[in-house]
């Protein structure tokens, strides 16, 4: 074994520069833990021991500030403080919401690659979200591709397997107008980066055969520099497949793809800022049917029962995956037995690579070789590489000389607990800009378009914001039909053209039991407050469940927090607020969480005539919600049916412009951002839900980006039918009916708000289901497809359903 | 509906004595091989899924089956052009055997990569059995990407066994990036259409030929499908699979009153009647 006794001597200072020049990763207080332990044996860490300690403690595998002890101090609009203390912030929030729900259907939670809960009596179903956003800033057609085969093998991994049957998908870019074709600083141009995640999502989910169902797509300057790129799966398992083991005595197998040098130290880059001169070897090369025919083979030895234990091989490659397997155990491994892609790697090198499609399995001695048979029989590698032993050591060696040999117990606990301190002051309140100002620069265009409203330009604007925009471009290149579930398509309406609010999955076609899956995004939020922004996309996603019919009993959702430095307290406060704002909503919900994950360090480092600067992402939120459909033949879609149908608007309508898509358009950061009152929208959603399930509702979409304006024009051009409408006869909020401005009315978020259309035969019904709740009918599906609205100060405004299609569905200049 | 879906239900499982044995070809990178099976077996045949080692192996036989279909997906990768790897395993190592099934007017499907599988390897168009050169290609569809969009069909043969009782004008789901049908000559394709060979073209919701995005990829003399020339070897694009059950349809949310089926499960039923009339035959002979 090498030995830098060097090491033990090395300062604090020093031992941080090494962290820093070997691209560990590590903190100096971290590399002194490593130290005293090695210290403690008498000798110096190998490279390997070093790499695999750096692997297993990067803030990607371990969430070290989630898990940190926290002190965070927020300061009101009157300048008050106040503290409040957190010994483990994931566990006192997203983890402490779970726990006191106790949902005995949430069956594996936050201790398995994927969050599993039960479907019916012989099923459940695995969900997992991650995100990919560093290497698809430096390879976007790679990162993304691999972020979504290392998603798919996460579900594959939960339990002894679960077959995947949807994928979603979220992207966060820069924007993509003439700026995006510049390269940003040092990076890739935007639109690089948004053809190449968008491709390298599509070739290898189409190629996995899974269907893509649900997602969203965000554009920011935010994002410019840090692209986000979320992939979840969701898998379907037998019941009793949803426990492992590992027992000391069974073999090490690796299964899949072969070995070779790329993705070294992606674990470890994804832990740090992005900055210039990155290597991209860091990322890995994907190859989806290597993963298909694995899989294939895969779920026929689970259900043989061949293996007993199974995990990814993700970051971190085999020291990740055999470390994490063989906690409790030990494990011996010889690395010459490693299959590899080509000759010329060092030892370090095949433990620590993240080369793709590979899964580890723990398989009984007796049962290796009909597994073997089997993996053969389909053409796929199947290697044995070592044994789980029972002296709790990880112990790698090639050919003899063993390059790793210490404690799991240091390997898994020994990384020293942070303490940080965070910060949040509440920004002042800035009105919301008059309807005359306008702070947009003046152009050429917008005097001669001076013929109409404001406000119908506005609408037409909001529409064609990319944010809102029509995504079909992205959708149809994302097979969303294969596997045969979805009964509920991401693109619904008279000619697929409407955006649904959730996807629903039958899962057997003998059975109209399904399943519903949604999300909530919304980053620009965060610039006012993040925990506001966190409850309306946690409010968002459920709301897109209850929208289609969704139960609301069984609602479970996942986190994926993405942010810049928590080194610095007011990132960390903004996680903070966050992370305290899922736990506060969650619990009067009932929507236990059942996965996540964050990803931090979203940051860009660059140096500008000598000076250094940095820019970060605002913290955002993904909330990904998952639940079940009693009968799949009863779910809603958003588009409008039927000319004479009622139009109503469920939640109340307040003065909240800030962050809206409208303020974008105004050019004004000025408003209150959306707040939620979670105990009064969940009576609501409780009451619109029975209605949907009694038949009582021909159509419903919720209201986000856009507000109701955006919501009833969708549902129009989904539908190609018009309507009439008065706003005045919308339930809003006093100041709001006091100030009478329609643009505010219209363009609002208020959160759990739904626009639903009712048959007048529906009708009585309808309204004795929402009694006392705050529910107003304000017009009528029109056969003409003409958009009119009466406005507060009594006007007509009108569009045609084909100037709103046309708005909404050319809003992303996809060019290269 | 209730009812409508046990009904269903019973039928599943009600094989008969003598089931028809449909196979469903898997390889590296097969994908739509489960939906393939309900929709067979929900158009009453008993099916399989079975990789094709076992049959180059010779493990399994392919004649010991009734209907074969190759499913969609991407075949080992799509490496070189769409279906060729598989085109060639079936052309180089099961070729014999799979003569000797065609050849006894067993029904065979080829669905989107399995069409492309079929086309490549000869069996499509079929004009002399089993085509010696490449008479006819899918290639890269006009938009220059992979498209999943519903389109409609119009039916146009009376030779190919697979397209009765289908109504003259209907909605399936396409999802492919190589869907455009090439044929060798315009003369070469006049041949086609005269023999009947042209099972299925794209047309609109009126059934009247249209351009993109009705033609969803392109595809000369809008060709969805084509069959052999005796009528048992059908390839197509578009997925019947994705439309054997009601509520797969686009927009079932706008559809009353539903129908019981999807409309792609007739393709299967007319294939599994095929076998089942001439099954009669035999014991009737």
């Amino acid at each position: 074994m090498q030995k830098s006794d060097e090491f033990l001597s090395l300062s604090k200072d020093s031992l941080y520069a090494l962290s820093r020049e070997r691209g560990l990763s590590l903190s100096a207080e971290e590399m002194l833990a490593i130290q005293s332990y090695f210290a403690e044996q008498g000798r110096g860490p190998s490279d390997a021991e070093l790499e695999t300690i750096a692997q297993t403690w990067s803030e990607h595998c371990k969430h070290k500030t989630f898990r940190a002890a926290i002190e965070h101090t927020e300061r009101d609009e009157l300048g008050l403080e106040r503290k409040r203390h957190y010994k483990d912030l994931l566990k006192d929030t997203i983890v402490k919401v779970t726990q006191e729900l106790q949902k005995p259907w949430c069956l594996s939670v936050f201790k398995d690659n994927a969050g599993i809960v039960s479907y019916d009596n012989k099923e459940a179903l695995a969900f997992k979200v991650e995100t990919h956003n560093h290497p698809s800033a430096l390879e976007p057609y790679g990162g993304a591709g691999t972020g979504l085969g290392g998603v798919i093998r996460d579900v594959l991994g939960a339990g002894l397997g679960a077959r995947p049957i949807a994928n979603t998908d979220v992207f966060c870019f820069g924007p993509l107008d003439e700026a995006g074709r510049n390269k940003s600083m040092g990076g890739l141009s935007t639109r690089r980066i948004f053809h190449g995640v968008v491709s390298g999502v599509r070739d290898y989910g189409n190629r996995m055969g899974i269907p893509t169902v649900n997602g969203a797509v965000y554009f920011d300057d935010d994002f410019k520099d840090n692209p986000l790129v979320f992939c979840g799966t969701l898998g379907l398992m037998p019941v009793h497949t949803i426990e492992k083991a590992v027992c000391p005595g069974d073999r090490i197998v690796m299964t899949g793809g072969r070995v070779g040098r790329d993705g070294i130290h992606g674990a470890t880059f994804s832990s740090d800022s992005l900055t210039t001169g990155i290597e991209s070897s860091v990322v890995q090369i994907g190859n989806p049917i290597v993963q298909k025919k694995m899989m294939d083979v895969l779920l026929a030895a689970r259900d043989k029962k061949l293996y007993r234990g199974i995990t990814d091989c993700g970051a971190g490659g085999l020291s990740s995956a055999v470390g994490e397997m063989g906690e409790k155990t030990g494990a011996d491994v010889s690395l010459e037995k490693v299959p590899l892609k080509y000759k010329g790697l060092s030892p370090w090198e095949i433990w620590l690579s993240e080369s793709q499609e590979r899964m580890v399995l723990a398989v009984p001695p007796g049962n290796l070789e009909e597994l073997q048979a089997l993996f053969s029989s389909e053409d796929v590698d199947c290697t044995d590489i070592g044994i789980f032993t029972d002296n709790q050591r990880l112990r790698v060696s090639y050919d003899q000389e063993v390059i790793v040999d210490m404690c799991m117990g240091f390997l898994h606990d020994g990384v020293p607990k942070q303490h940080l301190k965070s910060f949040w002051s509440c920004p002042p309140e800035v009105p919301f800009i008059s309807e005359t100002q306008d702070p947009r620069p003046k152009t050429q265009d917008r005097k001669r378009k001076k013929s109409r409203y404001e406000l119908e330009r506005a609408l037409l604007g909001i529409l064609a914001q990319p944010t809102v925009a029509s995504k079909e471009w992205i959708i149809r290149q994302y097979d969303h039909e294969v596997q045969g579930r979805t009964v509920l398509k991401p693109l619904v309406g008279t000619q697929s053209q409407g955006p649904g609010d959730a996807a629903v999955l039958q899962l057997h076609p003998s059975s109209l039991q399904g399943t519903a899956l949604a999300c909530g995004v919304n980053p620009h939020f965060s610039r006012w407050d993040p925990y506001w922004m966190a409850a309306s996309v946690l409010d968002e996603a459920v709301r897109n469940l209850v929208a289609v019919g969704a139960r609301l009993d069984r609602i479970a959702v996942l986190d994926n927090f993405c942010g810049g430095d928590p080194q610095d307290p007011r990132i960390l406060g903004g996680l903070v607020r966050c992370a305290q704002a899922c736990y506060d909503v969650a619990s009067v919900y009932g929507t236990p969480f059942i996965s996540g994950k964050d990803s931090l360090y979203n940051q860009f480092e660059w140096e500008a005539n000598g000076i250094k600067e940095k820019r970060s992402i605002p913290t955002t939120l993904l909330i990904s919600a998952v639940s079940q459909v009693g009968d799949v033949s009863k779910v809603v879609s958003m588009d409008f049916k039927r000319a004479g149908n009622w139009i109503y608007v469920l939640g109340e309508t307040r003065d909240e412009l800030g962050g809206s898509r409208y303020g974008i358009w105004r050019n004004t950061a000025g408003g209150s951002v959306p707040r939620l009152n979670p105990q009064d929208t969940w009576g609501l959603y409780e009451k619109l839900a029975e209605a949907i399930s009694q038949g009582l509702v021909s159509a419903c979409h919720d209201c986000s980006e856009g507000g109701l304006g955006a919501a009833l024009a969708e549902m129009s051009l989904a539908g190609e039918l018009g309507f009439y409408l008065d706003v005045r006869k919308a339930l809003l909020s006093a100041d709001l009916r006091n100030e009478a401005r329609t643009d505010k009315v219209l363009f609002s978020e208020s959160n759990g708000r739904f626009v639903v259309e009712v048959s007048p035969r529906a009708k009585r019904g309808f309204l004795s289901c929402l009694k006392g709740m705050p529910v107003s009918c304000i017009g009528q599906v029109r056969e003409g497809k003409r958009l009119q609205i009466t406005g507060m100060e009594g006007k007509t405004y009108a569009w045609s359903v084909s100037e709103v299609e046309k708005a909404w569905r050319n809003g992303i200049d996809v060019r290269n | 509906m209730n009812n409508k879906i046990a009904n269903q239900k019973s039928k599943i499982k009600n094989v008969s004595v003598h089931p028809v044995k449909a196979l469903v070809l898997r390889c590296a990178g097969t994908n739509c091989d489960q939906e393939t099976m309900w929709a067979l077996e929900q158009a009453g045949a008993c099916a399989e899924r079975v990789h094709i080692n076992a049959f180059v192996r010779e493990e399994r036989e392919i004649n010991d089956f009734d209907l074969m279909v190759v499913p969609g997906g991407f075949s080992f990768g799509d490496d070189i052009a769409s279906g060729k790897v598989l085109a060639n395993k079936l052309l180089y190592k099961l070729k014999g055997p799979l003569e000797q099934f065609v050849g006894a007017g067993k029904p065979v499907i080829g669905i989107c990569n399995g069409f492309q599988v079929l086309t490549k390897c000869g069996l499509l168009p079929g004009v002399s059995g089993w085509d010696s050169s490449l008479k006819a290609t899918l290639t890269d569809n006009d938009s220059g990407k992979f498209e999943c969009r519903w389109v409609f069909l119009k039916t146009g043969s009376r030779r190919c066994l697979f397209t009765k009782g289908l109504p003259d004008v209907f909605p399936l789901p396409v999802a492919h990036a190589e869907g455009k049908f090439v044929p060798e000559s315009e003369k070469f394709f006049k041949s086609l259409e005269k023999n009947g060979q042209v099972a299925f073209r794209y047309v609109n919701a009126k059934g009247r030929k249209a351009g993109y995005p009705w033609n969803p990829n392109g595809s000369f003399g809008d060709v969805a499908g084509i069959c052999n020339k005796a009528g048992n070897v059908l390839g197509l694009m578009p997925h019947p699979e994705r439309y054997a059950f009601t509520f797969q349809h686009s927009h079932w949310t706008r559809v009353k009153p539903l129908p019981v089926n999807g409309v792609g499960l007739q393709i299967f039923k007319n294939a599994v009647r095929a076998v089942e009339k001439s099954k009669k035959l035999e014991i009737r002979n």
